[in-house]
């Protein structure tokens, strides 16, 4: 895996290995570029944590990890590389990328950012202490451990509805803790969560704590509008508050908004020449597996002139 | 390919506390994503370490009174035991490298 003094040669490396990537690894392999994708986690990104995804136009229902190893297969059957190595630093070298980390050293004629967005964390007291140990990000994964208990959702968003609902098919109750008094969540969700029976809503509170020893045994709460603390017992705790896009070893490279979102134009390109950002990373992303694939395959296809221009053989 | 064996509740005493090597344990379920990710690097460490390590894999869907013992609460989780003690665990998917440094500090 790790190189020596020679860095290895790619046309293009895909720093991500969500939708976006996996699509932008299709269409550059396709265009007979050398192409690596590099994956710090898990091939999918966040829908490989999905149970169902039942938007995505042409496959009425799947599940998330099923998806991206489909498109991992397809896109690898053209020739796409791929490798599990996080990205250190990116920097210009010459006219070409140089991406350091645990793949070694690589250099690219272009890079393809496709890092995606992280869940957030609550920041209380306990969350850190007791996470897999009743603190969850990812019912999918978790929730078969709570048969029979009493659980609690925070946020108020898709993800919130739809991982409620999945943990509502172990647990005896759930109950959505949200800060407002009203649902983010599109419709249809909104409508499934509202007529289960074991999904139970406590509006205006925010979790001030997270409590237990070895295990979440229950959370410290505070209603919003009266200031009101209160507590409730609980077995576990899945947290749903939004996500923050993985932008950070682009600092000083590419220009993002206050939130981190880096600034792409139409064609996904940054003003940094050969360097693109496509899905959840980039600013005003409509953070669906959809519109990801359609960022990506845009940011290859702009791609391709970028490097028979620049890099004229 | 030494490919980790599947260990159930009732063979937990004999092949995984009463072990003389040190014993990696994966514990999972055929329903969770990540899971099926980290099952390959598993294999792969299994026959690095073939010798040293002993490899299991624990199905916690199968085996709820293993699972409930050292409180799972959330997979994949790899433990390792030494001398019939827990004495490392890593909880959710982590790289390769992560995995390989967690095993080289329960080697002498």
């Amino acid at each position: 895996m790790a190189q020596g003094a020679t860095a290895r040669e790619y046309d293009i490396v895909i720093i991500g290995g969500g939708p976006a990537g996996l699509a932008a690894g299709l269409y550059a392999a396709r265009g007979r570029h050398r192409t690596l994708l590099l994956e710090k986690g898990v091939i999918g990104g966040q829908i490989s944590l999905t149970e169902l995804v039942e938007n995505y136009p042409g496959v009425p229902t799947v599940n998330g990890f099923d998806l991206a190893q489909t498109m991992l297969k397809q896109a690898e059957s053209y020739g796409l590389e791929t490798e599990y190595a996080e990205v250190d630093a990116l920097e210009q070298a010459g006219h070409k990328w140089r991406i350091r980390g645990g793949g070694g050293d690589l250099r690219a004629k272009a890079v393809i950012v496709t890092s995606g967005a992280e869940y957030n964390r609550l920041g209380v007291p306990g969350e850190e202490r007791l996470t897999g140990r009743g603190v969850s990000y990812c019912a999918t994964c978790d929730a078969a451990f709570f048969k029979g208990q009493e659980v609690a959702v925070v946020g108020g968003g898709d993800a919130a509805m739809d991982e409620g609902l999945f943990t509502a098919r172990f647990a005896d109750k759930v109950t959505v803790i949200h800060r407002r008094d009203q649902l983010r969540a599109g419709r249809i969700l909104q409508e499934r969560a509202f007529a289960n029976p074991k999904m139970h809503f406590l509006w205006n509170t925010v979790v001030e704590e997270v409590l237990g020893d070895e295990q979440v045994t229950g959370l410290k709460l505070r209603d919003v509008i009266t200031g009101e603390p209160g507590t409730m017992s609980v077995a576990a705790v899945f947290i749903f508050i939004g996500q923050h896009p993985n932008s950070a070893f682009l600092r000083g490279i590419a220009p993002t908004d206050a939130g981190g979102h880096v600034l792409v134009d139409d064609w996904m390109a940054t003003p940094a020449p050969g360097l693109f950002a496509a899905g959840d990373v980039r600013q005003n992303s409509a953070r669906q597996v959809a519109s990801s694939v359609g960022d990506g395959v845009t940011a290859a296809i702009a791609a391709d002139p970028y490097i028979s221009s620049s890099f004229p053989d | 390919m030494a490919k980790p064996a599947d260990v159930s509740d009732n063979e937990w005493e004999t092949e995984v506390l009463k072990s003389d090597l040190p014993v990696l344990v994966d514990f999972w379920a055929p329903w969770c994503g990540p899971c099926r990710m980290v099952a390959p690097i598993v294999e792969e460490l299994a026959d690095e370490y073939a010798g040293k390590v002993k490899f299991y894999k624990l199905n916690t869907d199968d085996n709820v009174q293993t699972a409930a013992r050292y409180g799972i609460r959330s997979i994949p989780t790899l433990m390792v035991f030494k001398g019939g003690q827990a004495v490392d665990q890593v909880i959710g998917f982590r790289p390769k490298s992560d995995l390989k440094r967690t095993l080289e500090k329960s080697l002498p």
